[in-house]
């Protein structure tokens, strides 16, 4: 393997919060040293003053394998990824047929590794079926490598089962991600309860089952004391709730997704199901407390939140169309909106999007250290394009970015030490 | 004239100058409808396909009654029990019928939206029929001549709507079209059929009944679905008839000539009392289903006219 010797670069540290000019030498996967002189036989490459991050840990990747392959196979959502300066994924259970039972798992984890050019890691059911009723093998599930548990979407009705799951967990140390909701209230609802949604005659949900989900949540988790991150957090009415299970000391930590950070239920306009999420989006006052969490730290993570779907099942009418966006591969533009919004520095975006991920799923990359793993993204956050979806890496072309304007570019995806992408 | 729209998906998109012109036009073809001999034949040769994938006697009727008389050729699908039941898509429906070249498409469909989604697929001029709860903007159209005849005007009027609003496109489209033309809307429904944030649209809220009647000149009765009397949003039939349903006594609030109106069906007993809803000095519900009928071939009318113009458009386009 060649070493890289990478000059001229601005270095974001998120742990140190820092950005320096310097350079990096990638040497046997790793960062083998930072400001260091040039090896010997080592590969220069002039990174022409642009910025120099730790790679994107994107929790919560939907990739259709297996069963909607169609959809997203393991190899386009890598190439994806690596044009996206996601290097490392971490990919949904909600899969056909769920991921929970290590034979799946070691089915997944064996195709993943042949096709995709970025690391991909692997969360696993914690009920069997994403029924909510009956705990997956935890246990073996950990062993074949899976770095967290989540049911993804559907959230369980029977408390009892769940708290039983939380507990057995706790025993193993296994990380659970939930999706707060209550699933009653939020039943049938396209849209947040408003002015807009009754405009539009959509069935809505008030943002409140997103905080009584996040409530009986976290109460299970101070019962149960098991390890917990909400998924996504997009309303400001779940945020003191949160505040609150952090400052008592529970194990806990809250992500949002990057959609829910840029647009609001406004972007629907015309009933454009790229729009349609779940959660749906909200308000403008919410997409901002959202934005002024994530710099404060009270939310710890940005995810992608990819989730392919077909032109079929987006071209129906908006109540009965497919939920979620492709994002691997505008994450990162997306994010840089609210870097030149200024509503957040680099150092601190990259806290939300590569280190606090990897922290938290006990992974060693999101760092710019030595000994770090050489899982690095150069990008231009200024270089300006016009997003057309038909060029992206996904293939489902289902971003609500089609047509806009964006700025920020990745010019060169390194994972371990080598170059998977350039621009 | 003014009328420059493509297709009549909502008020939403219309002006107040737009709904005037339909208004008036309106009106020379309610004069028509009165005559024995009704025909006409500014529609002739055009060919007009009724789509309801809802179920629907009256409101498809009109739109027929209307193409018919206006000397259209008219077609009607029963999409409810037809391939569509076999899983067709609604944009394979669409653009099936858009290969037979018809020149109006008539479209009810149960979602918000569906509508907006089919006229942009196919290229003949779309009409919403009412489209889940969004718009049903022929009714609200028809509503509105049958109070500018009534009243002798369309500004400047108080109107309480009542009822199941949360769930009625009827209830959005006459919101939206009368406060367009500056009248004083107040909304009467127990609040669990009250849309959220609706308070926003500058209208007034009222869960009492008799207090949102109070100076009224015009009554709008609302359905009230069957589905829904049961404990799911009020608890019984018999106690919305009591705090909602119109008689003669809570219409003694509104303006001694205060109008009532009703898109119909009726649950007598419900939502209205029989008597009332009979009673020719009060109530304006058959002029309604009157004015249905030229209102649609008002809308049809400027819609083909518009329709024209666009090809004739293209031909000169193609010649040159």
């Amino acid at each position: 393997m060649t070493t890289l010797y990478l000059t001229n670069a601005q270095l974001i540290d998120p742990a140190g919060g820092s950005v320096t000019t310097g350079s990096v030498t990638l040497a046997k996967g790793l960062i083998s040293a930072i400001n260091g002189p040039k090896p010997k036989g080592a590969t220069e490459v002039d990174c022409g003053g642009h910025y120099l991050a730790p790679g994107i840990v994107d929790i919560g990747v939907k990739v259709g394998e297996p069963g909607e392959r169609h959809k997203e196979s393991f190899r386009s959502a890598g190439l994806a990824a690596a044009a996206g300066g996601v290097t490392t994924i971490v990919a949904r259970p909600d899969t056909l047929p769920a991921i929970d039972t290590p034979e799946t798992l070691e089915f997944v984890t064996r195709r993943a590794a042949e096709a995709s050019p970025v690391r991909i890691r692997h969360m696993a059911a914690l009920t069997k079926g994403r029924e909510g009723r009956e705990m997956t093998e935890i246990g073996f599930l950990l062993d074949a490598g899976a770095v967290a548990f989540t049911d993804a979407f559907n959230v369980s009705s029977d408390t009892k089962a769940l708290s039983r799951a939380l507990t057995y967990a706790r025993s193993l140390g296994a990380l659970v991600i939930g999706h707060p909701q209550e699933p009653g209230l939020s039943k049938g609802g396209a849209a947040t309860s408003g002015k807009f949604a009754s405009l539009r005659g959509l069935p809505a949900v008030s943002p409140i089952a997103e905080r009584m989900g996040l409530d009986r949540d976290l109460a299970l988790i101070e019962m149960t004391g098991a390890r917990y991150h909400a998924d996504q957090i997009t309303t400001s009415r779940s945020l003191p709730a949160l505040e609150r299970a952090k400052a008592q000391g529970l194990d806990v930590t809250a992500g949002t997704s990057i959609h829910h950070l840029t647009l609001n239920e406004i972007d629907v306009g015309d009933y454009r199901t790229f729009f349609k999420f779940t959660p749906p989006l909200r308000s403008e006052e919410d997409r901002l407390a959202m934005v002024e969490a994530v710099a404060s730290g009270l939310i710890d993570t940005i995810s992608s939140m990819h989730t392919p779907a077909d032109e079929e099942s987006k071209r129906l009418p908006f109540e009965e169309a497919a939920s979620g966006a492709v994002a691997l591969e505008t994450l990162l533009p997306a994010a840089m909106r609210l870097f030149h919004a200024g509503h957040i520095d680099l150092p601190a975006l990259f806290r939300a999007l590569s280190l606090n991920p990897a922290r938290r799923l006990g992974l060693p990359q999101g760092r710019m250290e030595v000994g770090a793993p050489a899982d690095l993204v150069l990008f231009d956050p200024h270089a300006p394009f016009v997003m057309d979806r038909f060029t992206l890496r996904s293939k489902s072309k289902n971003t609500p970015f089609d047509g806009q304007r964006m700025e920020g570019k990745v010019l060169a995806t390194f994972v371990a030490g080598t170059q998977v992408f350039k621009a | 004239m003014t009328f420059r729209a493509r297709h009549l998906l909502g008020i939403e998109h219309l002006s107040p100058l737009e709904i005037t012109t339909i208004l008036d036009l309106a009106d020379r073809y309610v004069d028509l409808n009165r005559r024995t001999v009704k025909s006409s034949d500014v529609l002739s040769g055009m060919t007009q396909i009724n789509m309801f994938f809802e179920n629907s006697t009256r409101t498809q009727a009109s739109f027929e009654l209307a193409g018919k008389r206006l000397g259209a050729d008219v077609m009607n699908m029963s999409v409810a029990q037809s391939s569509v039941k076999k899983g067709e898509t609604l944009i394979d429906t669409a653009m099936t019928l858009n290969a037979m070249h018809p020149d109006l498409l008539v479209v009810r469909h149960g979602a918000s939206g569906a509508v907006n989604l089919l006229a942009s697929k196919v290229n003949c001029a779309v009409l919403n029929a009412g489209d889940g709860r969004h718009e049903h903007p022929t009714q609200a159209l028809l509503d509105a001549l049958t109070i500018r005849r009534a009243k002798g005007r369309i500004q400047r009027l108080t109107v309480a709507i009542c009822g199941d609003i949360a769930h009625s496109r009827v209830a959005r489209s006459n919101l939206i079209l009368l406060g367009k033309m500056e009248n004083r809307i107040r909304l009467v429904a127990p609040p669990t059929l009250m849309p959220a944030g609706v308070q926003d649209f500058g209208c007034e809220l009222y869960d009492d009944m008799k207090k949102g009647l109070e100076g009224a000149d015009v009554v709008m009765m609302l359905r009230l679905q069957k589905e829904r009397m049961d404990g799911g949003f009020i608890p019984s039939e018999r106690e919305y008839y009591h705090r909602y349903g119109l008689d003669a006594e809570k219409l003694g609030h509104a303006k001694p000539d205060a109008i009532v109106m009703h898109p119909g069906p009726m649950n007598r007993g419900v939502e209205i009392d029989g008597d009332l809803a009979d009673d020719i000095n009060r109530s304006v519900i058959q002029e309604q289903v009157e004015m249905g009928v030229a209102v649609r071939m008002a809308c049809m009318d400027l819609l083909a006219r518009n329709l024209r113009a666009e090809r004739g458009r293209q031909i000169v386009g193609a010649m040159v």
